[in-house]
């Protein structure tokens, strides 16, 4: 059981229950879909930005709890950030999840609750389906990406 | 489940002994692939150590044996599903292939302008997808018959779908995803009264009831060695004679002809027109064994434990608190396909995994399905006869864990 509450932790559970900014985003400058065909997992992600910071960001859509939770508090840790803030964070976060020991955990902070996910290397695209959503959408409006895409940027995993 | 020695019968598959995150594994994930007997992995080695040579053009002594062998592996699974004559047997790589062959050759030449092809709303992608790149070429239509909630065709809606336009019934024989076992007596039935020609896929059936394809009358029956208890990269597309005969080929190249000039080349016979290339001959020569063993245990024997246990496993799930079975058709083969309280079932299935239990999470390639279901996924146990009902109790045990780590 230890490993599986590393995993789901009652942070990711509850962020899976209710997950926060789960809505459309009205007046949204930026929004892109992600699409996971393994599993069947399908979100929206929002962004409006302003004066180069992410002022809002929002989700919609069906996952897993992984993947729900991910995003979840992605929305919440990129509110006001810069988008190299964001890219910096995305990366640190793909390092914690796929066990890169490069990682910086503590500069993670609430994030750094995914760090059980590294030890299920099937449910690594579940926890980074958001943020490579996220980053299609800051880098090209309306595009959607896919978790099995080839050899594309923004391929998850 | 009486005289059935199921621990003689574990003993047969290596893969089964071995322990999963500390637990003993129990492998619910046969609709996927079937783990392979003993007397398979000896078949296989035996040709790469003992034999191994290409076929059919040798005058060496290790070629002769190779040859003789494969050929006799079709004779074996020609028996199996009771085709009238090995040549009716073609091998190819999997379900797919077999689906794809009949698409771009017998459909190809048979599908036109303003033509119908019929499937069903429970296919499997490969059941699909051919058919409608097929109808994308010609400009026909697919036409796709329905199903109700317990995952039974409507059978009066497919009656109505059969028309002059109606050029080819596809058809799974068991569904993947929800486990129904179709009325194809009654399918093929209808749709020879109206002169219509219909392949079927057999994936899941062929491996878990007992097929015989002159009885069906089933004009073409394609399915898979892997979920047949026989290797990977090898499967079956049986067709009648004539169907065959009258068939443009389908892969050009070596093996399949007759005589090559660069004015005209001739055809070869049945079934090496549709063989062109070197064969997976290990594979054909494992397919064979694993039909061997089959029949050896005795297949009824073999399905009429699985029913059993299916049965088991259906009245057990139903007991877990939360469950909730997706497909009840009346007539059903191996798989149970389920949900868990709002839980998404990749979540269940990551947490089964940590028990040591292997199931299969998401759309099981059947996408129309979980769409009528209006589910992104299911979990899905698939049953073969060397599971046990202590594996059931170990799967509901893992399904009340579920529970326990969502709250």
């Amino acid at each position: 059981m230890s490993e599986l509450r590393e995993l789901y932790q009652q942070v990711i559970l509850d962020h899976n229950k209710q997950p926060r900014n789960f809505r459309a985003l009205e007046g949204a400058t930026h929004s892109a879909n992600g699409h996971n065909p393994l599993c069947g997992d399908r979100i929206k992600v929002y962004a409006k930005v302003g004066n180069g910071l992410v002022e809002e960001a929002t989700f919609e859509g069906t996952g897993c709890a992984i993947s729900k939770a991910s995003a979840s508090m992605m929305t919440g840790v990129v509110k006001g950030k810069s988008l190299e803030e964001v890219a910096r964070i995305f990366d640190n976060f793909h390092r914690l999840v796929t066990g890169d020991p490069k990682a910086n955990t503590e500069s993670l902070g609430k994030l750094a609750v995914f760090s059980g996910v590294c030890e299920f290397p099937a449910r690594v695209k579940c926890a980074s389906l958001a943020w490579h959503t996220l980053q299609a959408a800051l880098t090209r409006a309306g595009s959607t990406i896919s978790t099995e895409g080839s050899g594309a940027e923004d391929t998850v995993g | 489940m009486s005289s059935f020695d199921i621990e003689k019968i574990r003993a047969d598959f290596p893969v089964l002994r071995q322990k999963v995150h500390g637990h003993p594994l129990v492998y619910f994930d046969n609709a996927a692939t079937a783990q392979k007997p003993r007397i398979v992995l000896d078949a296989i080695q035996s040709f790469y150590v003992d034999y191994c040579a290409n076929i059919h053009r040798g005058v060496h002594y290790l070629s002769e044996q190779a040859t003789s062998l494969y050929e006799s592996a079709r004779g074996r699974i020609a028996r199996f599903i009771n085709a009238s004559a090995p040549e009716e047997i073609i091998f190819v790589r999997g379900t797919t292939e077999g689906i794809n062959l009949v698409a771009s050759t017998f459909g190809r030449t048979r599908v036109g302008e303003g033509d119908e092809v019929v499937i069903t709303e429970m296919e499997h992608h490969s059941n699909i997808v051919p058919w409608q790149m097929l109808c994308e070429e010609k400009g026909a239509k697919l036409r796709v018959v329905p199903m109700d909630d317990r995952g039974e065709l409507r059978m009066e809606e497919y009656a109505r779908l059969l028309n002059g336009r109606t050029k080819l019934v596809a058809v799974s024989h068991v569904s993947n995803a929800l486990g129904t076992v179709n009325d194809l007596p009654q399918m093929i039935r209808h749709a020879h009264d109206r002169g219509i020609p219909v392949v079927v896929d057999g994936a899941q059936s062929v491996p878990h009831l007992k097929v015989d394809v002159r009885k069906l009358d089933a004009d073409f029956y394609a399915f898979s060695g892997h979920k047949l208890y026989g290797p990977t990269g090898v499967g079956v597309l049986y067709g009648k004679r004539a169907l065959l005969e009258a068939m443009p080929p389908y892969q050009g190249g070596g093996h399949m002809i007759h005589t090559v000039t660069f004015e005209k080349t001739t055809y070869g016979e049945l079934p090496h027109k549709f063989e062109a290339g070197t064969a997976h001959i290990a594979g054909g020569i494992g397919l064979g064994a694993a039909v061997d063993y089959l029949e050896a245990q005795g297949l009824e024997r073999l399905l009429a434990y699985e029913d059993e246990l299916l049965a088991y496993a259906e009245k057990a799930l139903a007991q877990v608190p939360g469950v909730r079975p997706v497909g009840t058709a009346r007539h059903k083969a191996s798989v149970v396909s389920f949900l868990v309280g709002d839980v998404h079932p990749h979540d269940v299935g990551t947490i089964l995994d940590q028990e040591g239990i292997a199931i299969r999470v998401g759309h099981h390639c059947a996408q129309p399905v979980m769409e009528h279901y209006r589910v992104p996924a299911t979990c899905r146990a698939s049953l073969a006869f060397y599971n046990t009902r202590e594996e059931v109790d170990a799967l509901c045990r893992g399904l009340r864990k579920v529970k326990e780590v969502f709250g």
